[in-house]
């Protein structure tokens, strides 16, 4: 999630307690597709008042892994990558340049890694460290959380 | 009277004015004011503290140089506002009722980090008026260590080691940085925070505090919260 800080943790938080009781009611567990839904239109209600949050979501479901882009507009995208937030440009172009159609889960840790090393040292608002999930089928894992000025030597060796 | 004024100066072009008129001037009512106030929270092994200063300003008067921004909310926790005053009173107030109906129907206190999820959602939902605070919660949590929550005025929040808040925050939040994440320093042993390190540490700080920021000075309040329960210090501050 980028933007509002205050904005995201809230809608997200109650995006989770409406999938907790989709969950409940239904007896199986809701798709993206469905979930991403519910938060674009929770975005649609507030549309001109001024929310700020560019996030994505992420899961696994009886379709396969899905990913969607939800932002303050009320835009939902379906798609294989995205980036948001004021250092995406930056993020997009490592990981379009290096996104292959049968990456393997290490490269695509080094690649995701690598795109927000890259963000965070161009773009003021970035920086900190690389949180880094992977949704697999049966739960997400917690891949790492790496220092940026760290791995920005490591990657750009001779330029410091 | 419009007409007067404006005769007059196309009459006289060499004389001096005796009277500003500068235009048509639009008064705007402001719901806010800012108070001052600086508030700081530490969270160590077993105890946590929370300290502000208790200078009460509004642009260049004080107001009060007693009215401390600590406020007792249980046994375990304390909040640390400041800000706008009024928002400050009335978010403590609505607290202080959520707290006690919360008891009522659940028959048990509310921890640490209940307390924080439930203010997150009380600033929120005052999310297009907001309330002018800067909020910090210091206190224990379920494991009996020391825990803090660190608040913006609409409710984004998130658990931290240490925090500054309110007027004197950029001068106070690098040194704690500096001594206690060690942060910027090469070659230095990581020792713990012991309970009288960290109250020394908060004391120096805003000493240091009240050197250079008006706003902040008159006293400084210290509520340390262990499982013993909240032992209160007051410590003079510069007056000036």
């Amino acid at each position: 999630m980028s933007g509002s800080a205050a904005d995201c943790q809230y809608w997200e938080r109650l995006l989770a307690k409406e999938c907790r009781l989709y969950r409940l009611r239904n007896n199986h567990r809701i798709s993206v597709a469905a979930a991403s839904k519910l938060l674009s239109n929770m975005m649609l209600g507030y549309r001109g008042m001024g929310l700020s949050m560019g996030s994505m979501i992420c899961g696994w479901d009886k379709e396969g892994p899905g990913l969607y882009y939800v932002d303050d507009n009320g835009t939902r995208l379906s798609g294989r990558m995205f980036s948001t937030g004021c250092g995406n440009s930056y993020a997009y172009g490592v990981v379009d340049s290096g996104y292959k159609e049968n990456m393997t889960v290490e490269e695509a840790y080094e690649l995701g890694r690598r795109g927000i090393a890259h963000a965070t040292h161009r773009d003021a608002y970035s920086g900190g460290v690389v949180n880094m999930y992977h949704m697999q089928e049966d739960g997400w894992i917690k891949v790492c959380k790496e220092d940026v000025s760290e791995l920005i030597h490591k990657y750009r060796k001779g330029m410091f | 009277m419009l007409f007067t004024c404006m005769f007059q100066h196309f009459g006289d072009p060499g004389k001096m004015k005796d009277y500003h008129y500068t235009g048509p001037v639009e008064h705007k009512f402001s719901p806010y004011a800012f108070n001052g106030g600086t508030v700081l929270a530490v969270a160590g092994e077993d105890f946590a503290i929370v300290a502000s200063d208790t200078r009460l300003s509004e642009g260049y008067s004080i107001h009060s140089r007693d009215s401390p921004k600590c406020y007792k909310l249980t046994d375990t926790t304390v909040l640390g506002c400041s800000g706008f005053h009024g928002d400050c009173l009335t978010l403590t107030k609505i607290i202080d009722a959520r707290l006690k109906m919360y008891k009522h129907s659940n028959n048990k206190t509310m921890t640490s980090g209940a307390i924080a999820a439930m203010l997150s959602t009380i600033l929120y939902s005052r999310r297009f008026f907001p309330y002018y605070v800067y909020n910090i919660i210091g206190g224990l949590d379920e494991e009996g260590k020391g825990a803090v929550y660190s608040f913006d005025p609409v409710g984004s929040y998130q658990r931290d080691t240490y925090k500054a808040g309110g007027s004197a925050s950029a001068m106070l939040q690098p040194l704690l940085d500096n001594q206690i994440g060690f942060k910027n320093m090469e070659g230095v042993e990581h020792v713990p925070l012991t309970k009288d390190k960290a109250v020394q540490l908060v004391k120096d700080v805003f000493i240091s505090a009240a050197e250079r920021d008006v706003y902040t000075g008159d006293a400084l309040r210290i509520c340390v919260i262990t499982k013993e329960g909240i032992n209160e210090e007051t410590i003079p501050l510069r007056k000036d």
